[in-house]
């Protein structure tokens, strides 16, 4: 992105623009490209980039607290200052200012109109529904509401960006003065803590260049161009990778709660600019700020901004103060550092001024009441909640993580289900398929109704615990019902102690050899018998029964 | 407030729309002219006139109602006007200058309305008239340059609203007209395409920006045009070429597809050789617009209808109509000659019953240079798309900075660079208080004088321009001369009001005098008001007859 040599270049692109123009022109005479319905919700997966809950929590647990103890030790007498901007991608079915629809991954300049081309004489006309958002996000993130904030236009001069301005909001944000709270993963020490939100306003998305690999020119995709963000500036309040990287996942999941975004990273719907700083614990100035940019995980955003507080403080150390330069740094997955993508020098200027082409946005008490109303149990209320049901820290912060399976949870509750039972249950064998089948919790056949017959079957000794492991992977695969899985397959388990003392005397019949030596103190070999029985049960017989009695036989000859 | 024209009864009636509902079973309506024996129709004689009642006389205001009863009558076709009209232009082009690019489908377009006609069906208010479109308009079949070299050959792929909505009228394109490149320049000399010339004297500027829109309707090259107005760019070259100017309230008209020069002053407006013109031109193109977030739901009426035909009303038609003078404009730097025009213009009004008052506005002197620095401020960003990447001419380049510098500086002109200087300067960070914040202060002044004022008034009045055409070159070298010129203007564009001028009176100069526009403005919305009232001076300035001598010679 640095360096591009343009020969001649964008003539290519011009001709490849006009080209899809004209083509979306005679397309539709009113020129705006037609609203194509589309789900833009896709499914929020739980293994999407959550760092919490699904990344290997047992087995690097020492080696993640082993990092932390490393880190610790390096920042021994400095302190990081971190502020993160976050761009998020609104799914709304049209883009900020224009019908056009937008789709990731569309062939290049297919979602384009006159207006997001930036064509003479277009006018933008907003598209309420990112207000609409924007009031939810705002709301959810505790903010103070603008009644009547504004747009404005910053700008520069950019290729992928076609008015040569963006259309933003500068003095009067839409929300401000807010706060998040977050949970630290318990595999990184745990600890609650809450960050605060500096503002967030509404924005249009640029286009994009394509970098050609091996001519010396660049291509303009606009399809991007003019999509809604909401930039979420927080206060320079986090002092690790660790917070940083669990604010931004705590944005992730405010936004797919409140369904105004995806929060893909690998798609750009959330992207991060991470601000760092170190300085000498103590000194009340902030020391030079470095913005780390193109970090597509959260745990990339973790290791990141620690690479980068390590790399400081060691120049600090080093008496190289000097060294830390108002820059911003990429990051390297390859290598696990940050480098040197562009100094800055001196402020830009973008020369603000208000958006002569757009009225205010007034937002009434109505609407912002509606909106509120709406608003579903957010991640930090539903934390706390299950927090209250006696849920485990590990188990709160993996059933609150996702939406669908805390409704999942939820729903599996409120059928009866024991709360610990229920929680195992999901993050044990279901979460253990979704991952192996890469599906999402709505997408398993399993209802939260079956999930909660299915522990109350084993609760109250219908079946056992092993039978209802078969009948749960029956029922996420292929569906049906506890009930009938437990007729159709003969599951019931013997809980008939007539029955089960048939069996025991069946199986201690077959077996003197054993009877005896278990007779002669070999009393090891109940196990064997106790297996025998089950096996000759077909697994149904009820274990504690089966070992009551067996127990009683094998002791008390008759 | 209740309109003060005398005779009011006549404006209740449902039947004075110029169009009746079915233009083919019904003959066509005469434009509110009486039958001679009733002197004083009441609602109902004009209700009982017998549909077999002769057709009148072709009406010698309205062009465009005259195409309308001549093709309905089939006493003409609309492509022998077609023809009439391509040929005026193509005599009058040499001279005159005033398109960019004329329509090859003008005179097909023209034989499609003969043949609805012919064949019964249903055809709009403006069949078969001929329209010029400021060539800053997009026209989805024509090239769109906004007078720049940068858009040299650019053709837009749709219609702006207020094109749409004229051809949906069934008015006929009949090209694109000259201007200052992006509407930046009051003399259409800053074209980067041609200089048009006045009509009245070839030596003299037509004014501008919309000079060639002005000039076309002059010399009858088409019968009515659209303009566009940021700080008089109707208005003046109305002034100047003897022609009714209308700038709308801001928000009147869709902007949808007018190139942006001011987005918050800029509106699209029309020029017509009679004030009933402009009034049907403006019915065809108001009203709100999907594509155009500032675009008003005020409701929009059938402006033309509402015109009263003089030989309806008595002695003092404007009886009980208060009309301020702004004195700000006739004192220094305003020329003796149009400063007499205005006068008797406001005598006469005075005659027709009005009660003439002065007024001050004491932020007029204010508003020119605020209005500069707001314009030049929005257009430094509104031209920022015109870089060559997307569109129009592109420089070749290695490097992107080149690309980007080069495509500006061969594309646009000298008058586009100085104003996008000069908008970036005011906006840039230090400066944005002293200059852009201030300035919409007295923005807010301008607005709170002149509503001060229309509280007090129906109507303010005013020269079009301080003076009437000048030379050509004349004031090429000294912008600021140039943009005093506009002194008449732009406060109303600051205040977002509407505004009418028509022709008043001549001063000295040319073959045949030159013409000296007289300005009405009103408050938002009260284009209606507007319209009447210039109707009726128009209609009882008896002695002047604004066609400019060349037409008649030849
Ligand atoms: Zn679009």
């Amino acid at each position: 992105m640095a360096l591009i040599v343009f020969r001649g270049g964008f003539r290519t692109n011009h001709l490849l623009l006009r080209r899809t123009f004209l083509f979306s022109a005679r397309r539709d005479s009113s020129l705006l490209c037609t609203i194509q319905q589309h789900h833009q919700r896709s499914r929020y997966n739980v293994r999407a980039e959550s760092l919490q809950a699904t990344e290997s929590k047992t087995s690097s647990k020492s080696i993640q607290m082993a990092t932390k103890e490393l880190v610790e030790k390096k920042t021994r007498g400095y302190e990081a200052i971190i502020g993160i901007e976050t761009h998020v991608q609104l799914s709304t079915i049209t883009k900020a200012f224009c019908s056009c629809p937008y789709t990731y991954g569309s062939q290049p300049n297919t979602t384009i109109c006159p207006i997001c081309m930036g064509l003479p004489g277009t006018l933008p006309v907003l598209n309420s529904k990112v207000v609409e958002f924007a009031v939810r996000l705002g709301l959810a993130l505790n903010c103070e509401l603008s009644v009547a904030s504004k747009f404005d236009r910053k700008q520069y001069f950019y290729p992928d960006l076609p008015k040569g301005y963006q259309i933003s909001q500068f003095d009067i944000p839409i929300a401000r003065k807010g706060y998040v709270d977050v949970d630290l993963p318990v595999e990184f020490g745990g600890g609650h803590r809450r960050f605060g939100i500096t503002r967030v306003h509404m924005e249009e998305d640029a286009g994009k260049l394509l970098h050609s690999e091996s001519e010396s020119y660049s291509q303009v995709d606009l399809n991007r161009a003019g999509v809604p963000l909401l930039e979420i500036v927080s206060e320079p309040d986090m002092r690790s990778g660790i917070e940083a990287a669990e604010y931004a996942a705590e944005l992730q999941r405010l936004v797919r709660y409140l369904g105004v975004s995806n929060g893909n990273m690998q798609e750009g719907s959330l992207r991060c600019d991470v601000n760092v700083s170190v300085r000498p614990i103590g000194q009340l100035e902030f020391g030079t700020k470095v913005e780390i940019k193109n970090m597509n995980s959260f745990s990339a955003m973790n290791r990141a901004i620690d690479y980068e507080i390590s790399r400081q403080i060691q120049l600090h150390n080093k008496g190289q103060v000097d060294q830390i330069v108002q820059e911003t740094r990429l990051w390297d997955e390859g290598t696990q550092k940050t480098f040197t993508m562009r100094k800055k020098e001196g402020l830009a200027d973008y020369r603000y001024f208000p958006e002569p082409d757009l009225p205010e946005v007034v937002l009434t008490k109505d609407f912002i009441d509606q909106i509120r109303q709406s608003l579903p149990e957010l991640p930090e209320e539903k934390r706390r909640r299950y927090e209250n049901l006696g849920l485990s820290m590990q188990d709160v912060l993996f059933l609150a993580n996702d939406s669908s399976v805390a409704d999942f949870f939820d729903a599996t509750l409120e059928n009866g289900a024991d709360v610990k039972l229920a929680a195992n249950w999901i993050m044990g064998d279901i979460a253990a398929y979704m991952k192996n089948e890469k599906l999402s919790i709505n997408e398993l056949k399993l209802t939260p109704q079956e999930l909660s017959e299915l522990i109350a079957s084993i609760k109250n000794g219908t079946i056992s615990g092993k039978i209802g492991k078969e009948i749960l992977t029956e029922l996420i695969s292929k569906g049906g019902t506890v009930k009938q899985l437990i007729e159709e397959k003969d599951l019931v388990q013997i809980v008939d102690p007539a029955a089960i003392e048939a069996l025991v005397d069946k199986v201690i019949a077959a077996n003197p050899k054993q009877l005896q030596q278990y007779r002669a103190g070999k009393t090891k070999l109940q196990g064997f018998f106790a297996g025998q029985v089950m096996k000759e049960s077909k697994g149904k017989a009820n274990p504690v029964l089966l070992n009551k009695i067996l127990a009683e036989k094998l002791n008390c000859p008759s | 407030m209740p309109f003060p024209i005398q005779n009011p009864r006549l404006l209740l009636t449902p039947r004075h729309l110029p169009f009746p509902p079915n233009p083919i079973s019904l003959p066509p309506k005469p434009f509110l002219r009486p039958l001679s024996s009733a002197p004083s129709p009441s609602p109902q004689t004009l209700d009982a006139i017998p549909s077999s009642s002769p057709p009148p006389p072709p009406s010698s205001s309205s062009s465009i109602l005259s195409i309308r009863e001549s093709l309905l009558s089939r006493r003409t076709k609309a492509a022998e006007l077609a023809a009439e009209y391509l040929d005026r232009l193509r005599r009058a082009e040499p001279r005159v200058r005033s398109f960019l690019h004329v329509s090859d489908a003008a005179m097909r377009e023209a034989e499609d309305v003969d043949r609805r006609v012919e064949r019964g069906e249903e055809v709009g208010p403006l069949a078969g008239v001929l329209v010029g479109v400021k060539d800053n308009i997009c026209t989805a079949d024509m090239p769109s340059t906004g007078g720049s070299r940068i858009l040299e050959g650019y053709r837009p792929a749709f219609d702006a609203t207020a094109v749409r909505r004229l051809r949906e009228a069934g008015a006929i394109v009949i090209g694109k007209t000259n201007l200052d490149e992006f509407g930046m320049g009051s003399t259409t000399e800053r074209s980067g395409f041609q200089v048009t010339t006045n009509p009245w004297d070839s030596s003299r500027v037509p004014g501008g920006s919309s000079g060639g829109s002005a000039a076309a309707v002059s010399s009858r090259q088409c019968v009515a045009s659209l303009g566009s107005d940021t700080g008089g760019s109707v208005r003046q070259p109305a002034s100047f070429c003897g022609v009714v100017g209308l700038k709308p309230t801001y928000g009147r008209v869709s902007r949808f597809g007018l190139m942006a020069y001011a987005s918050s002053l800029d509106v699209i407006g029309c020029f017509g050789s009679s004030v009933v013109d402009a009034a049907i031109i403006l019915s065809a193109i108001a009203g709100h617009d999907r594509l155009d977030a500032t675009s008003s739901k005020h409701e929009v009426p059938d402006y033309a209808s509402l015109l009263v035909s003089l030989d309806f009303l008595d002695s003092k038609p404007l009886k009980g109509l208060k009309i301020g003078v702004i004195q700000e404009t006739l004192g220094d730097g305003v020329d003796g000659g149009v400063i007499s025009s205005v006068r008797s213009a406001a005598s006469h009004l005075e005659q027709l019953g009005a009660l003439v008052t002065e007024v001050s506005l004491p932020s007029f002197s204010l508003g020119l240079p605020a209005y500069y620095i707001l314009a030049s401020s929005e257009a430094s960003s509104n031209l920022s798309r015109y870089d060559g990447v997307r569109y129009g001419k592109q420089a070749a380049a290695e490097e992107l900075s080149f690309l980007y510098g080069d495509s500006r500086a061969n594309g646009l002109g000298h008058e586009v660079k100085m104003r996008i200087l000069m908008g970036t300067y005011a906006l840039s960070a230090g400066y944005y208080d002293a200059y852009y914040k201030r300035a919409q202060q007295v923005r807010t002044l301008v607005k709170k004088n002149f509503n001060e004022a229309l509280n007090e008034h129906d109507i303010l009045i005013t020269p079009g321009a301080p003076s009437a055409a000048y030379k050509i070159g004349e004031k090429t070298e000294d912008p600021l001369a140039m943009y005093a010129g506009d002194i008449m203007t732009v406060n109303v564009n600051l205040a977002g009001l509407p505004a009418l001028v028509v022709p008043c009176g001549f001063v000295e100069g040319g073959a045949a005098g030159l013409p000296v526009g007289l300005q009405l403005i009103g408050s938002p919305f009260s284009e209606e008001k507007l319209l009447r009232v210039g109707h009726i001076f128009e209609q009882t300035l008896q002695d002047f007859r604004f066609v400019p001598p060349f037409l008649t010679e030849s």
